[in-house]
């Protein structure tokens, strides 16, 4: 038996043969991510009359696996703002911590006596686009697309995304990933522009965000049937971390044909 | 003979707990010509008298903008003001480019608070000697804030510092109700008569040597606030309010009041 502190908690050579240090050695070129591995699908929301809504799916897939399907990937800031992560699970985690930190050190600053600091959505998003550009620079980017929705310095409703290039641009509605394809058309019929959208109420907006939910875990195989939703208004955000998808009807999914065992 | 042998670097007590090299950067503060800050609810304004080394040469401006919301005004080491003005503007701008908006003013009075700080905790660092009043808009409103060469910085009602400040201090203690409430027009006026406080016997203001700056928020018709950026007045712009604050006018006040003075043009 091995005494040494340098054997103990590995395994015994004597009953699994020799350790292989191979993995050990980090003599090789340093390699960023290049690839996301845990991840998370589409991010939904969008604008009406006075905030903004936004939705996400609880599921973090292990690439085509439906690995943890209570990972929640809406985050509030500072209570005025919402972040969605669509992307690698562990780099949300990251820029998770990250905003904590960030938003500990504005209240610290923040003189007034609800210590809220006042970094507005527009803000945090010229933030975060700053950050994940820096990281892709470094050739290290953050395996995220983040949909940041809240109040600009105009107290007007603001959403807007940011990639893991640092891409970033604004819109009356915004969908990241599959909901890019699926989501963004059925949102564009109710809020093509922004004059569309300050004629929307929140019943509606809300409406056409589940609407919109359903359509993606019908047709996302990397979806799922619980959600999160965010309400963001002047007074606050409201999030809702365990919805559940009403009213779904496969029925046509009996006409789809081509895909499976199926043979006709 | 009577050499005081604790008084070679910023690193070293005396006895008595002093460190004398922060005391004379403080001093240094004293030399420099009086500056006058007030802060109500709605604006910021620094007032100040500039010195001209002789008759031929002109006025050392007293009076600098940072950024759109702040501005300074410095006391001592004109050099010193530079480097300290220079390192604000930068994180004004710095800040400005990651997160698109004004740079809390609190956020960066710590920052030149910190960078003195460190000067005076070193061997071979000299502290600042120079004394600023730091005034700025954010979102919660109007700020004045002083800052010594020892690192200490305090947000302030209202506020003077350089050569016989003392008499323009206790002109603004004896106003310290009326300020919060002032106008534009009358934080002006409260500040340039602290500021004749301070003068020696036969000198008076003049458009040569008074500066004013102003910084404030201001009412929009639909009941938002907008900032009003940092502006310094020299010269002919500010005659209007000296002649309102000489001695002769106290009978009939501010002949400009109320209307505002037009000296944007």
């Amino acid at each position: 038996m091995d005494h040494r502190p340098q054997a103990w908690g590995r395994p015994r050579d004597d009953v699994y043969g020799a350790y292989d240090h191979s993995y050990f050695q980090n003599t090789g070129p340093r390699q960023a991510t290049q690839a996301p591995i845990v991840t998370g699908t589409s991010v939904i929301a969008i604008k009406y009359k006075d905030g903004v809504v936004m939705a996400a799916d609880n599921l973090a897939s292990y690439g085509s696996l439906a690995r943890f399907p209570d990972v929640k990937r809406l985050r509030v800031f500072l209570d005025s703002s919402v972040i969605g992560f669509s992307g690698d699970v562990s780099d949300m985690q990251f820029l998770d911590r990250h905003l904590t930190e960030l938003s500990i050190d504005e209240a610290y600053e923040d003189p007034s006596s609800d210590n809220k600091g006042h970094l507005n959505a527009a803000n945090l998003h010229k933030y975060l686009q700053k950050f994940l550009y820096k990281r892709r620079n470094d050739f290290d980017p953050l395996w995220n697309q983040l949909l940041i929705a809240g109040f600009d310095g105009d107290a007007k409703p603001y959403l807007a995304s940011v990639d893991l290039r640092g891409t970033s641009f604004t819109s009356p509605s915004l969908a990241t990933g599959f909901g890019s394809a699926l989501a963004q058309p059925i949102m564009r019929r109710y809020a093509a522009t922004e004059e569309d959208a300050a004629k929307l109420t929140r019943e509606q907006a809300v409406e056409v965000v589940k609407e919109c939910m359903k359509v993606l875990y019908y047709r996302d195989a990397r979806s799922l049937d619980r959600y999160s939703i965010a309400v963001v208004t002047k007074e606050g955000v409201e999030l809702k971390e365990d919805e559940q998808l009403e009213k779904q009807s496969w029925a046509f999914a009996e006409r789809i044909k081509g895909y499976g065992t199926q043979t006709v | 003979m009577f050499r005081n042998n604790y008084d070679n670097d910023s690193v070293t007590f005396s006895p008595q707990g002093r460190i004398f090299q922060v005391e004379y950067a403080a001093e240094a503060v004293k030399q420099g010509s009086v500056v006058v800050g007030i802060a109500s609810k709605t604006h910021a304004v620094l007032v100040a008298i500039k010195r001209n080394a002789e008759e031929l040469s002109s006025y050392q401006k007293k009076l600098f903008p940072i950024d759109e919301h702040v501005g300074i005004a410095i006391a001592g080491l004109t050099s010193d003001a530079r480097v300290l003005s220079n390192f604000m503007k930068q994180q004004c701008l710095g800040h400005r480019l990651t997160y698109g908006r004004n740079m809390p003013v609190r956020t960066l009075v710590d920052m030149i608070g910190s960078k003195a700080q460190i000067n005076t905790q070193h061997y071979g660092k000299r502290p600042y000697g120079v004394g600023l009043l730091v005034a700025g808009v954010d979102d919660h409103g109007p700020h004045l804030f002083e800052f010594q060469p020892s690192g200490m910085t305090e947000e302030m009602v209202a506020f003077a510092i350089g050569a016989r400040s003392q008499m323009a201090r206790t002109y603004l203690e004896k106003n310290l109700e009326a300020f919060a409430d002032c106008g534009r027009e009358e934080l002006i006026r409260h500040g340039l008569k602290a500021l004749k406080e301070s003068l020696v016997q036969d000198r008076e203001l003049t458009i040569d040597n008074t500066s004013v700056a102003i910084v404030g928020v201001e009412k929009q018709e639909d009941g938002t606030t907008k900032p009003q950026p940092f502006k310094v007045y020299d010269g002919q712009d500010v005659s209007a309010w000296i002649e309102s604050v000489a001695d002769n006018a106290e009978a009939a006040p501010a002949a400009a009041e109320g209307d505002g003075m037009d000296v944007d043009s």
